[in-house]
């Protein structure tokens, strides 16, 4: 029941408030930035505990305050599970959704979300006990597995066990934690999600070294934040906040490097850092916006080590989420 | 003097709008005109966000493919065929099982609790009484967590099943069990059974009215059971045994074929059927107090003994004060089925409100289908309640 006054409740946000045109301006007169995110997932989206925020996502919002506010910390983060994700996005209960998010295409258009790119490319994995001596996917025939509702990942296991003519027993749970933790008690064989989440969900099992994430990726699963439907200069300012990390990355940018870009000649590095150009302000924000977001957040690559990759207990490899210069395919245009 | 009395005695002339006839039907008026315009404004300014914000909106999607698979599944449902009005039915036929299991547990758990409560017997009472205090006084979402968990906690691993003997297996994902395999001739099996239940209805019916004529009393039970259970089980035997099983199967992973009850739906029957049994036992034991006392001690002072004079005397009084309490007990079992989604039993919340809402987007449509549903369930459950108190409530004569 509880469940269902929470969606009444948006329900009638949708009634009251709509969608709004004026995202920036309600956004700054109510001097805070209100970010869905995920609240449970390691590297991504969790408070500390201090109640602090980290994470990839958590960092983009963070980036997007910076570049509004010149302070990073104006952000309030509202934990959303992934059934419930949508419907908080579409009626204005969030500015933002960072909440590593599939990019689909209904999600795109029947949803009424703008997805402004991709911030992390993943795919779907397996995790199984060692002791079930299992090496591929395709050896899961009758297997009981996990899953969290409201997410691809829910269809894909379906599509993927289908396609193989395998039997399968889902035993499907509104949020990760419950999924994972009747996995952990042998409710089920595997526990499926996004490869990235499967090396954060195996740190939360009773002896992470009993369990293997098996090398088949089934899916593609491009995460990425979206906005609503119907306010392009929001939409605008988001994407760019990304483009903005991407670009900073790309030009040497970085927390360290930011005072030697200022005074650069470079023509890119001036057009970026504001010294060239009025590209914020056609943003409606200001000239330094970029500048901010480096100062405050750092850029992509940044984020990306201090997250999830090997400066955080994840240890993920970069991968595809490399730059397009060092062989992955992040790619932002050009700021100009 | 005659034509001046009626103008004396008739009230003096007042006008219309302070006559209190009409000014209650104007407030009323007035009332259902504000509450219609807040609704329709409501519903046209929901339908023009979504259309600027280009979100879709309409049942189209109910003939969708759903795409999602359902652990629990009463019909024929699978994720590539299927539709969202399919997996709306699965979710529905999920909500009622439960439901309705969990009220009929919930009513015999709970008449037994609240009649021991009364019991002189001291120990009986006092286990009751703890019963009662321990168990309502809880969440009931905690509750439900705690069957589940020492449902999965307690139970086995699959590799290790606990074979309970006759082809069933118990582990922590469920009781397996043989699947009855019905052969030709089975039929005439069912007809046996329906025959033997009419037949000890009728013979219930006779044996009634000769003992309010003749005071005699006929062997009513050891002929229905006869009737019921022995009539279709000789036609089993004449027409030759027309039953198979197909037994649960160990795999490599899981346990395949028979049939299978899943540890969610054990944790929720339990958890809704235990939480609602105290709250019963209380609105049984309110009924039971409330029948006099002298009413007893006349039944005991005609000879009869404590067990018939509770049947006979005290219960179908009680029961007057009993049903309407009871029917919001079994009100609220339903409503608090829809808790299942904390231990992932696949109700018609979790499938519908859950999956088929997120992967459509659809709220205001999904949501108000779901409120609809619950809305009819129990209005049906209390008019069938109603029903049955009307005839259950005192007759004067």
């Amino acid at each position: 029941m509880k469940r269902l006054t929470t969606i009444l409740a948006l329900l009638l946000a949708v009634v009251v408030q709509g969608a709004s045109a004026q995202t920036l301006k309600a956004v700054k007169d109510r001097g805070m930035l209100n970010c869905g995110g995920n609240g449970t997932l390691a590297g991504f989206g969790l408070p500390d505990a201090q109640g602090k925020w980290t994470g990839l996502d958590v960092d983009f919002c963070k980036a997007i305050a910076a570049a509004v506010f010149n302070d990073a910390e104006k952000v309030k983060f509202v934990p959303l599970s992934a059934k419930d994700r949508f419907t908080a996005l579409q009626s204005g209960e969030v500015d933002v959704l960072a909440r590593n998010t599939t990019w689909t295409s209904s999600r795109d258009t029947s949803l009424g979300l703008n997805f402004i790119g991709v911030n992390y490319y993943d795919g779907q994995g397996f995790m199984v006990r060692k002791s079930l001596k299992v090496n591929s996917a395709l050896e899961l025939n009758g297997a009981a597995v996990c899953v969290q509702q409201g997410t691809t990942t829910e269809l894909n296991l379906a599509d993927f066990f289908g396609a193989h003519k395998m039997q399968l027993k889902t035993v499907t749970f509104a949020t990760a934690n419950e999924a994972v933790k009747a996995y952990d008690a042998g409710r089920c064989d595997a526990y499926t999600t996004d490869a990235s989440a499967l090396y954060a969900e195996r740190l939360r099992v009773a002896d992470p070294n009993d369990h293997v994430i098996l090398p088949e990726i089934i899916s593609k699963e491009p995460l990425g934040p979206a906005v609503r439907h119907g306010d392009d200069q929001w939409f605008d300012i988001v994407r760019w906040t990304f483009f903005a990390m991407l670009n900073a990355e790309e030009l040497n940018i970085s927390q360290k490097t930011l005072d030697e870009a200022l005074k650069s000649s470079n023509p890119e590095i001036k057009r970026f850092v504001g010294t060239e150009g009025n590209f914020g302000e056609q943003l409606g924000l200001t000239k330094d916006w970029a500048v901010r977001i480096v100062k405050l957040v750092g850029n992509y690559g940044e984020s990306f080590e201090r997250n999830v990759g090997m400066g955080s207990p994840l240890k993920i490899e970069r991968g595809l989420n490399k730059l397009w210069t060092k062989g992955g395919i992040q790619y932002a245009p050009p700021i100009r | 003097m005659s034509t001046d009395l009626p103008a004396l005695s008739r009230p003096a002339p007042v006008v219309f709008y302070n006559d209190p006839k009409v000014r209650s039907i104007a407030y009323q008026i007035a009332l259902f005109a504000a509450v219609a315009f807040l609704a329709y404004g409501a519903a046209s300014n929901a339908i023009e966000n979504l259309a600027r914000a280009r979100i879709a909106s309409g049942f189209g999607f109910w003939n969708n493919v759903a795409g999602f698979d359902i652990s629990q599944t009463l019909i024929e449902y699978s994720s590539r065929g299927s539709t969202y009005g399919r997996a709306f039915w699965v979710g529905l036929l999920n909500t009622l099982l439960v439901a309705g299991l969990g009220i009929v547990f919930a009513t015999i758990l709970g008449f037994i609790v609240g009649i021991s409560r009364l019991s002189s017997n001291w120990l009986l009472s006092k286990v009751a009484g703890c019963y009662v205090e321990i168990i309502r006084n809880l969440p009931l979402l905690l509750q439900l967590l705690f069957w589940y968990n020492a449902v999965l906690k307690t139970l086995p691993d699959i590799r290790e099943s606990i074979a309970i003997g006759g082809g069933a297996f118990l582990n922590n994902r469920g009781l397996f069990l043989p699947m009855p395999i019905f052969k030709s001739g089975f039929g005439a099996v069912e007809i046996a059974l329906i025959v033997g239940i009419i037949g000890a209805i009728a013979f219930r019916f006779w044996a009634r009215r000769r003992q309010e004529k003749t005071g005699r009393q006929a062997p009513v039970l050891l002929v229905a059971l006869a009737l019921v259970i022995g009539l279709p089980l000789a036609v089993f035997v004449l027409v030759g045994l027309p039953l198979g099983f197909e037994f649960p199967q160990a795999g490599r992973f899981n346990i395949t074929g028979g049939t299978e009850v899943l540890p969610e739906f054990v944790a929720l029957l339990f958890g809704l059927s235990i939480y609602t049994a105290a709250f019963i036992a209380e609105v049984v034991r309110a009924g039971i107090l409330a029948v006099s006392r002298g009413q007893s001690e006349a039944a005991y002072s005609l000879g009869l003994r404590p067990g018939p004079t509770l049947r006979l005397i005290v219960v179908p009084q009680a029961m007057r004060v009993i049903i309407p309490p009871l029917t919001s007990q079994y009100l609220n079992l339903t409503k608090n089925s829809t808790l299942a989604v904390a231990i992932g039993y696949p109700d018609l919340v979790q499938v519908f409100t859950g999956t088929v809402l997120n992967q459509t987007g659809q709220a205001v449509e999904v949501v108000a289908i779901t409120m609809l549903v619950y809305l009819v369930i129990s209005l049906t459950t209390s008019l069938l309640m109603n029903i049955y108190n009307s005839r259950m409530a005192l007759t004067e004569r």
